[in-house]
């Protein structure tokens, strides 16, 4: 910027500017393993074009000399790297975001980290890129965050990628060094669906061919990393695309006036278009495209604007307008592809929230079918995804949500899946295509439904989830509330977690992913029963927060009721009714609650049953005040 | 038709607001009074129109602003019929904490941080708007758009949660809040641009014009009221300055400048060779400072 703007003149101000405005964006990423020079060759590339101002290049001389690992001269990484455990490191840990501009473009570049163990940053900086600078270090060639940065990459839809095989000066200059790695790389990169592949032999440290073309390396006639850039072709919004918007939320200033905004994720719209709401499947045309500057006439891709329809249709957050021609997928199961970025693995059964841009929904993933091995992009057997891993899944959510494949655009194909307890983002998803079963599988709506069946029974359904250890009491307790509760006319049903694992579950065993697919199933089936307007008793030791805030979801407020049988471990293991404690204690028995599986204690349930001291019948009596207090 | 760049970035910072609006139970836009205040508060304006900006605005007062800016922000409010809630930090004010007698850090720490800390726990907001961006500081590069605060407010630069596409997880626990920074994306020229273009009112400090001003440190301190102490034989002498940025008066410095029109402020923009933060006295006070302030709770 500084460097054109001396030769401005006053009275055409408003010319430059607008020349600047017009002035197309590339977001780019560098990415590549730890130590190939990443914020060292954006650093150089902000210093070269001139983009650095004098008290932050006074800031940098003074850094370098104290944390810089370039010697006397300048550590360009301390640029961005700006947090400061990165700075003591000498490492990325966290995207740096920069921006900058050229004669030809705009440039937002994200410099992302290169340990595995921050693979979710880069996957953070390459969602919104274009294009990707895969950094590697001559001397090393391809590693394995190469394969790993240029999978997801491709992944997320990046279609440009630079080769930058950096630090050639330590390798003499060497014309065969950089043939072999470029030739490697187009070898394994040829099937993973990029549009450009571009190799540029480079030192970041010295400059070369970063931003002039290198006298070092006359065997090179490319281009250099900014002129490559500055020319690479875009694909740019492409408006033939049907039209999509998510509504971020529903305008209502007035009675008068009932408005839905949301940003256009793709296409064009017109005031007097017809247009469709992608669940309800109602259509009504276009009345008003209302923003703060005025109504438009028409809006395309990328806009923010408020839509007026000439009817009066339900419409909330989370549903989608689109155009009826070519309408976006409606399903409750699809399959995607699915990145993790959580410490604590994906269980195929386990419930996460869904959300796309703006909708949000209750999921689980119903089936893992592959996972994909960094090295070789070979499809390889999983029961769960650990972190940084990339897998194939079907996704099976509470109700039907709207959206498009992720290859045919970007912002309505994408989701993110969020742990129920902690709130973190555990993983990233790009829909591939719905499941032909849920585009077939229909609701069947009856006439008779709980309330009814409830009423002829004179009883109000419920679920009592009682959960605690093995020994803990559980299936005492629920056999003496199901005999009070038989005694007084009510119409009941014990599930009990061992009798179950004898038919309905007998499939499963007792690793973390099973005991997540057989409290689901023991969920599901309560729901049933109560949908047949049963009391239902659940006695299942149901280890994890998680399984038991998902079966609560299944149910309406109130009807959920957990009861924690609150019998401390040692005493368990010393009634140990089963024998079960002295086999885990020798090793005998694998994935043990309390011994070697972990148990987690209910934070509010609904009654605290506290064993020590208190005889089976008080305790049931106990949950049977609660149920007549309702 | 393809949108300029300013356009793009007006779109993503309405496309912000309204993502917190639905999700948040109780969002407030922190208001510093400041060129990125007004730009923000002029999209939140457009974010919500025909309706107004579901959220009020928040000054933490450090009682130690620029008597001009106390007069704009009335202003704004009185002429925009907003909401405004103001807080300033009656303990620090009891122990009459202040640049002058404190120093910078104590002050800021005090009036600023914890200043915010208060109000955002006394009104139970769990989602807060602010005007920072990501070339001012090196620390703000790296923070996302939607920044995820514990119970303590404080900041974890090593865990921040993954920022995939625009679909951002707006989920927090009782407690907890989010910070969101609209203008993430925008340079300080952008800024300027787009106040140029749209014509956004900003404080009259922004422009130069005949100020008593003092050198300290090699900053142009300007003396705005009667608590500046001047050193014997020290003199506020009448300077022709404006100021980059603006923030308690006595850590501000300003800068030599003719510029009395925003299309001036442009014009000397793009020929300047220094950053906007080096007239800000707060960064310096020690390296990583702002990620320290930041980590506390600052905004």
């Amino acid at each position: 910027m500084t460097a054109l703007a001396s030769s401005v003149a006053p009275d055409t101000l408003q010319d430059y500017l607008a020349e600047q405005e017009a002035k197309p964006l590339l977001r780019f990423i560098t990415c590549g393993s730890v130590d190939d020079g990443k914020s060292t060759l954006i650093g150089r590339l902000l210093y070269d074009t001139k983009l650095i101002f004098d008290d932050q290049l006074a800031t940098l001389e003074r850094d370098s000399a104290r944390h810089g690992t370039a010697g006397e001269e300048i550590d360009f990484a301390l640029l961005l790297d700006g947090l400061e455990a990165e700075r003591e490191q000498g490492i990325t840990i966290d995207v740096a975001y920069r921006y900058f501009a050229t004669a030809e473009r705009r440039f937002i570049v994200a410099d992302s980290p290169g340990h595995e163990e921050y693979t979710r940053n880069m996957a953070t900086g390459a969602s919104t890129a274009d294009l990707a600078v895969v950094l590697v270090d001559a001397r090393q060639g391809i590693l394995r965050q190469t394969r790993r940065h240029a999978y997801i990459a491709s992944l997320l839809g990046i279609r440009h990628i630079v080769l930058a095989v950096n630090k050639i000066d330590l390798v003499g200059y060497d014309e065969a060094v950089f043939a072999d790695i470029a030739g490697e790389f187009r070898r394994f990169a040829g099937d993973l669906g990029f549009a450009t592949i571009t190799p540029i032999p480079m030192s970041a440290r010295h400059g070369d061919n970063v931003t002039t073309n290198s006298a070092r390396m006359p065997w090179y006639a490319g281009p250099t990393l900014l002129g490559h850039l500055e020319t690479v072709q875009l694909a740019g919004e492409d408006l033939g695309r049907p039209f999509r918007m998510p509504v971020q939320l529903v305008t209502r200033p007035d009675q008068d006036f009932r408005g839905f905004a949301g940003q256009i994720a793709s296409g064009r719209i017109a005031v007097g278009d017809s247009i469709v709401v992608a669940k309800s499947g109602r259509t009504s045309v276009v009345k008003a495209l209302v923003t703060a500057d005025g109504d438009l006439s028409s809006a395309s891709e990328g806009q923010a604007v408020t839509i007026v329809l000439s009817d009066e249709i339900d419409i909330s957050r989370g549903d989608m307008l689109a155009t009826p021609n070519d309408r976006p997928q409606l399903a409750d199961q699809f399959m995607a592809h699915l990145v993790w970025f959580s410490t604590e693995p994906m269980m195929p059964g386990r419930s996460y929230i869904l959300r796309t841009e703006t909708d949000s929904i209750s999921a689980t993933v119903t089936g893992l079918k592959y996972q994909v091995d960094i090295n070789t992009f070979s499809h390889e057997a999983a029961k769960s995804l650990h972190m940084n891993e990339i897998g194939v899944c079907n996704i099976a959510t509470q109700a039907p949500i709207a959206f498009d494949s992720y290859k045919d655009n970007r912002t309505t194909g994408n989701f993110v899946l969020i742990d129920r307890l902690t709130n973190a983002t555990v993983g990233a998803g790009m829909i591939d295509h719905p499941l032909r079963r849920a585009t077939n599988v229909q609701w069947q709506a009856l006439d008779i439904d709980q309330n009814a069946r409830a009423a002829l029974k004179h009883q109000k359904p419920a679920v009592l989830w009682l959960t605690g250890y093995s020994g803990a009491g559980k299936s005492t307790i629920a056999n003496m509330l199901e005999k009070l509760l038989h005694a007084s006319g009510r119409h009941t049903y014990v599930l009990d977690g061992d009798n179950v694992r004898h038919g309905l579950n007998r499939d499963l065993g007792f690793t973390p992913e099973d005991r997540v697919e057989n409290i689901r199933r023991i969920a599901e089936v309560a729901r049933l029963m109560t949908q047949a307007g049963l009391i239902v008793i659940v006695s299942a030791i149901s280890p994890f927060r998680s399984e038991r805030r998902m079966a609560r979801d299944l149910f309406s407020d109130g009807e959920f009721i957990e009861v924690f049988v609150d019998t401390p471990l040692e005493e368990c293991a010393k009634r140990d009714p089963k024998g079960l404690y002295k086999k885990a204690m020798a090793g005998e028995l694998q994935n043990f609650t309390g011994i070697s599986s972990p148990y987690e204690q209910p934070e509010a349930p609904e009654i605290h049953l506290k064993t020590a001291g208190h005889d089976p019948g008080e305790l049931a009596a106990q949950i049977e005040q609660y149920l007549a207090g309702r | 038709m393809s949108l300029t760049h300013l356009q793009r970035l007006e779109a993503e910072a309405i496309h912000i607001f309204r993502e917190v609006a639905a999700t948040a139970s109780r969002p407030v836009m922190l208001y510093s009074i400041g060129k990125d205040s007004s730009v923000m508060l002029h999209l939140a304006r457009k974010a919500f129109y025909p309706a107004k900006p579901p959220f009020p605005l928040l000054h933490v007062d450090t009682t130690w602003k620029f008597r001009e800016m106390i007069a704009f922000r009335d202003q704004t409010v009185a002429d925009l019929g907003l909401e405004l809630i103001v807080h300033v930090n009656l303990d620090g004010l009891e122990q009459n904490i202040g640049p002058f007698t404190h120093g910078s850090s104590i002050h800021t720490h005090v009036m600023k941080t914890l200043g915010l800390r208060q109000a955002l726990d006394k009104y139970g907001f769990d989602a807060a708007f602010g005007g920072a961006r990501r070339d001012e500081e090196k620390s703000r590069a790296k923070e996302r758009i939607f920044s995820f605060r514990n119970a303590q407010h404080a900041w974890d630069p090593k865990n921040q949660r993954p920022e995939m596409w625009k679909t951002y997880n707006t989920r927090v626990a009782p407690g907890e809040s989010i910070r969101i920074f609209p203008l993430s994306n925008w340079t300080e020229l952008d800024i300027w641009q787009y106040i140029l273009k749209e014509e956004i009112p900003i404080v009259p400090l922004y422009f130069a014009d005949r100020r008593p001003i003092v050198e300290r440190d090699g900053m142009m301190i300007m003396v705005d009221d009667e608590r500046m102490p001047l050193a014997e034989g020290e003199k506020a002498e009448n300077r022709l300055v404006r100021f980059r940025t603006l923030g308690c008066y006595p850590l501000t410095g300003a800068i030599d400048s003719s510029a009395t029109t925003v299309s001036d402020i442009v014009r000397e923009m793009l020929t300047a060779r220094t950053s906007e933060r080096q007239g800000r006295l707060i960064d310096k006070d020690e390296a990583g400072s702002m990620e320290k302030k930041k980590r506390e709770g600052y905004f």
